[in-house]
């Protein structure tokens, strides 16, 4: 009866080990998979996560708080509970949280995308016998398509916005997105700047010897003269705020999984929608359920009722796990367009 | 199709007016005239009729793709939209090898190439197979559509599910969005005609009203029409071809804004159907606003046009008329369905023209000349019709001052009305909605405050979200619907009030979920009328959503009995 991961009201609770994965209350000791708002809470006495994102994590939680930073694979014992991390490939230093208990694997994928990024470590599937898998995109229309494809485009798209005399405003997650995103933009084409949130953790990832096109904070100066040729990235927030007014004419774009539905593109009122999501789209859900060999599949996070429907009609043990004091957050989450969230 | 589907998503990716124009002059200057007249027949609006049961469109893709008919389903539901999921759930073959994309029609269901043989006659299917051997995947928009969406209509079931299936294999996915926006008959894209007209003039090289015009008459998607359209030179009008219509902007501000008053006409606004009545060559058309032929469907007006001598063109508004008051527009509507006209529907709902304006006299068109010298000459023209026809010269309203006007407005309501028309003395009829030549001032919308109780999502650009409300008002302690409402609300608050669905969703019937009542919300609606086909009793028109209440409970809102109450003061008042 007794299971090694559990919900409470605090997140997800392992009995056998005293400890929380991504709890969203303060607690303990608290494993985090990664530092975005909705998985990485501050107040915990002391925080376990990957080493490569002890720093990013560090600007979320306060310098005060005690992190322990692990390398990947490398394990630690939790009051005899075995406890290590792996790459999930969502953002740097995102990480699945795999625990071990008197022979029984379970893994905690926290979000996760299987397509290749070059500014994570490359998501690394972990045979278990329960995976507990996050969903928010898990129906067959979110299928991705190559990111070179994508990087293109959106490089496509600043130069014809350059020909217009327009500048090139892209709205993307300030931590993970954004650098992503600026990692494909080819400094060839023009300057580029980006907003302050998202300048905060570039220093980060280039400290993790990743590499990253020079780019500036925009301030008036700067921003008036590169009208019309800049590139900007900046946080999706900045959407409709003064800010944007210095840079002039400005064609605008979100850079999101939500972008795939024309109908999510237009209510977000932008000129551009690009699917660029650091979260798996349905064939990455699935070979990444596949490759983990598991034996029951735990669906969170998104669009859970279908994926475990899916998984049970093809011959596998699938649940839901409620996430508790949000109803369906998860739909939520969805119909957010990317707002606010760690998209 | 790929030159289409290219100005397709520039349309769409944009909401700058002169890049809209420039999209469709590149696309009309680069397309051969057989494809462009079919892009022309839809960017103006004009359909060919759903083709396929989307039902069975979803079991092929379910077929297709070997996904559960639930997923297609929750998709959909996610998306908000039946053409663009489908085309998402399709796997992308124009990544794969032509090879690859041969293999799967082999692959397909062995009952294939037998059937095939059995509708061997149908040009499209082997169209449809030859194109499957060849290399190139993009076939022309006129072949598309007339090959393969005109006559799916009438191809037997098994032949529309080969037809659809092969096409799949044959496009690219935004390509296939559209073709099934077309075959669903659902094409719609933001742009509006004036500018469509405006795009084509410029590369005709002739005015845009002269295009306007042009593209109102009567013209068939052909190679030769197209040209034709194109032409630089003038051509001499058909008969039936109306002029387009110059619109009024809704003022939002004091009128005392717009200058002296006797620059300005008042007329009342009437709520019916905005439509000219054209008399030329012994032939009478009656076109509305949406480009609707309604000559059939009002023979009362119908005898107007004929009492007018040759060459002119009267614009008006179609009522329903009893006593010398207009009936509800609801009456009006009665008429519009239906193709047999007993003689108790006439009876029922006899229609007039209200006159307002005159575009074209002896075969002149007198758009370019002032308003008050087409108003003359439109009343010398009421005066020689005969007595008894169903049509009225709108009456002006007097307009001694901007105060009296306000006054007068607040009347509007009594008088059937659905506010004031304030046009320059001096405007010429032109074309679209120009600002600031012809207003419309409505009367202040009724109001009831009412609770939220059901919701549904919505399409399009709300996918996904739940947008399309159910309100319900108070009677003998339960809450009875009596307004749907989708409009009104801002970004933020649909996505407040989609939240709060979610989390308070009691039960679910399909795409409807019941909500626990508990959000009210001020509604307006233009007019409130007894009604028979409504559990409440009560019907509202318009009804859009003015303001979330939130300082207000439930228990708070109105009740039915003051609705009826309503409804029945403004009909006596009639």
């Amino acid at each position: 009866m007794s299971r090694l991961l559990e919900l409470t009201d605090r997140g997800l609770y392992c009995a056998a080990g005293d400890f929380y994965v991504d709890p969203w209350r303060p607690v303990g000791w608290a494993v985090i998979t990664h530092a975005h708002s909705d998985h990485a809470r501050a107040g915990s006495r002391s925080y376990l996560t990957a080493e490569r994102g002890v720093e990013i994590l560090r600007q979320r939680v306060g310098d005060e708080a005690t992190i322990q930073g692990v390398p990947f694979g490398e394990a630690v014992m939790h009051n005899g509970v075995r406890v290590s991390l792996h790459p999930a490939g969502h953002i740097l230093g995102s990480a699945q949280v795999r625990v071990e208990h008197q022979g029984e694997v379970w893994v905690v994928s926290g979000d996760y995308k299987t397509i290749p990024d070059r500014t994570c470590d490359a998501f690394e599937p972990v045979r278990c016998h329960v995976f507990i898998t996050e969903s928010t995109f898990g129906l067959p229309i979110y299928r991705w398509r190559a990111n070179e494809e994508l990087v293109d485009e959106v490089n496509d798209w600043w130069r014809t916005n350059q020909e217009r005399g327009r500048t090139s405003v892209v709205l993307a997650y300030a931590l993970g997105k954004a650098q992503r995103v600026l990692s494909g933009l080819d400094s060839s084409i023009g300057p580029l700047l980006m907003h302050g949130a998202v300048e905060r953790f570039v220093p980060l990832y280039r400290a993790a010897g990743i590499e990253l096109p020079e780019c500036c904070r925009a301030t008036t100066e700067n921003a008036r003269e590169t009208r019309g040729r800049a590139m900007v990235v900046a946080p999706p927030s900045a959407a409709g705020t003064p800010w944007l007014r210095k840079f002039g004419d400005v064609s605008l774009a979100f850079a999101s999984g939500w972008m795939q539905i024309r109908g999510t593109r237009r209510r977000r009122a932008v000129d551009r929608g690009f699917a660029i999501s650091d979260h798996a789209d349905w064939d990455g859900l699935l070979s990444a359920i596949d490759a983990t060999g598991a034996q029951e599949i735990v669906v969170t996070h998104g669009y859970r009722s279908t994926l475990v429907r899916w998984l049970s009609e093809h011959g596998k043990r699938a649940r839901a796990l409620a996430t508790a004091f949000e109803g369906e957050m998860d739909e939520v989450v969805g119909n957010d367009g990317g707002m606010g969230n760690a998209e | 199709m790929q030159l289409f589907a290219r100005l397709f998503t520039d349309l769409d990716t944009t909401t700058r007016t002169v890049e809209k124009v420039q999209a469709l002059e590149r696309y009309f200057a680069a397309a051969p005239s057989r494809d462009a007249v079919w892009a022309l027949y839809f960017l103006t609006g004009r359909r060919i009729k759903r083709a396929v049961n989307t039902r069975l469109l979803r079991d092929w893709l379910s077929a297709e793709t070997g996904l559960p008919l639930w997923i297609i389903d929750e998709s959909y539901d996610a998306g908000g939209d039946l053409a663009e999921t489908l085309a998402l759930l399709l796997p992308d073959h124009s990544a794969d090898s032509t090879a690859a994309s041969t293999d799967r029609t082999i692959t397909a269901p062995g009952m294939l190439f037998s059937q095939e043989e059995m509708l061997e006659g149908y040009a499209g299917l082997q169209q449809a197979a030859e194109a499957d051997q060849s290399a190139d995947v993009s076939m022309p928009l006129h072949r598309l559509v007339e090959e393969r969406i005109v006559p799916l209509t009438d191809l037997p079931v098994e032949a529309q599910r080969i037809l659809v299936t092969r096409t799949w294999h044959q496009l690219d996915a935004a390509e296939r969005f559209l073709w099934h926006k077309l075959i669903m008959g659902e094409f719609r894209v933001g742009v509006a005609h004036t500018l469509v007209a405006r795009a084509l003039a410029n590369v005709a090289g002739v005015p845009p009203e002269t295009m306007a015009h042009r593209l109102m008459g009567d013209w068939t998607p052909t190679a030769e029409d197209y040209q034709r359209l194109l032409s630089p030179s003038s051509w001499a009008s058909d008969p039936g071809q109306p002029y387009p219509f110059f619109l009024a902007h809704p003022l939002a501000g004091d009128p005392q804004e717009l200058g002296e008053v006797d620059e300005w006409q008042a007329e009342w606004k009437w709520d019916g159907i905005r439509a000219q009545l054209l008399r030329r060559e012994d032939q009478v058309v009656l076109w509305s606003r949406g480009e609707d032929l309604l000559t059939d469907r009002f023979p009362e007006i119908a005898a107007v046009g004929a009492a007018l001598p040759n060459g002119v063109v009267v614009d008006g508004e179609i009522l329903a008329w009893r006593d010398e008051r207009p009936l509800p527009f609801a009456a009006l509507q009665t008429r519009i369905g239906r193709k047999n006209l007993s003689a108790a529907v006439l009876a029922a709902a006899p229609a007039m023209f209200m006159a307002y304006d005159l575009l074209e006299l002896e075969g002149t068109d007198l758009r370019a000349s002032t308003l008050i010298e087409r108003r003359a000459k439109l009343e010398v023209l009421a005066a020689h019709l005969p007595a008894g026809l169903a049509v009225r010269l709108s009456p002006l309203v007097e307009l001694p001052s901007w105060e009296a006007l306000v006054e007068l407005r607040r009347t509007a309501r009594d008088r059937g009305v659905e506010g004031i028309m304030l046009k320059r003395r001096s405007s010429a009829y032109g074309v679209g909605r120009p600002k600031g030549e012809w207003w419309k001032w409505k009367v202040d919308p009724l109001t009831i405050d009412a609770v939220l109780i059901y919701a549904q999502p919505g399409h399009g650009r709300r996918a996904s979200l739940y947008t399309d409300y159910t309100f319900g008002v108070w009677h003998e302690g339960e809450l009875v619907p009596v307004a749907k409402a989708y409009s009104g609300l801002t970004d933020a608050e649909i996505r407040q009030v989609d939240a709060f669905i979610r989390r308070n969703t009691l039960a679910r019937h399909g795409p409807v979920r019941i909500v626990r009542p508990e959000l009210v919300f001020e509604l307006h609606f233009e007019a409130i009328q007894p009604s028979t086909r409504h559990r409440s009793g009560v019907a509202v028109r318009f009804p859009r959503m003015n303001h979330w209440r939130q300082d207000k409970k439930p228990e708070e809102a109105d009740t039915l009995a003051t609705l009826r109450a309503l409804a029945a003061s403004l009909e006596r008042g009639k």
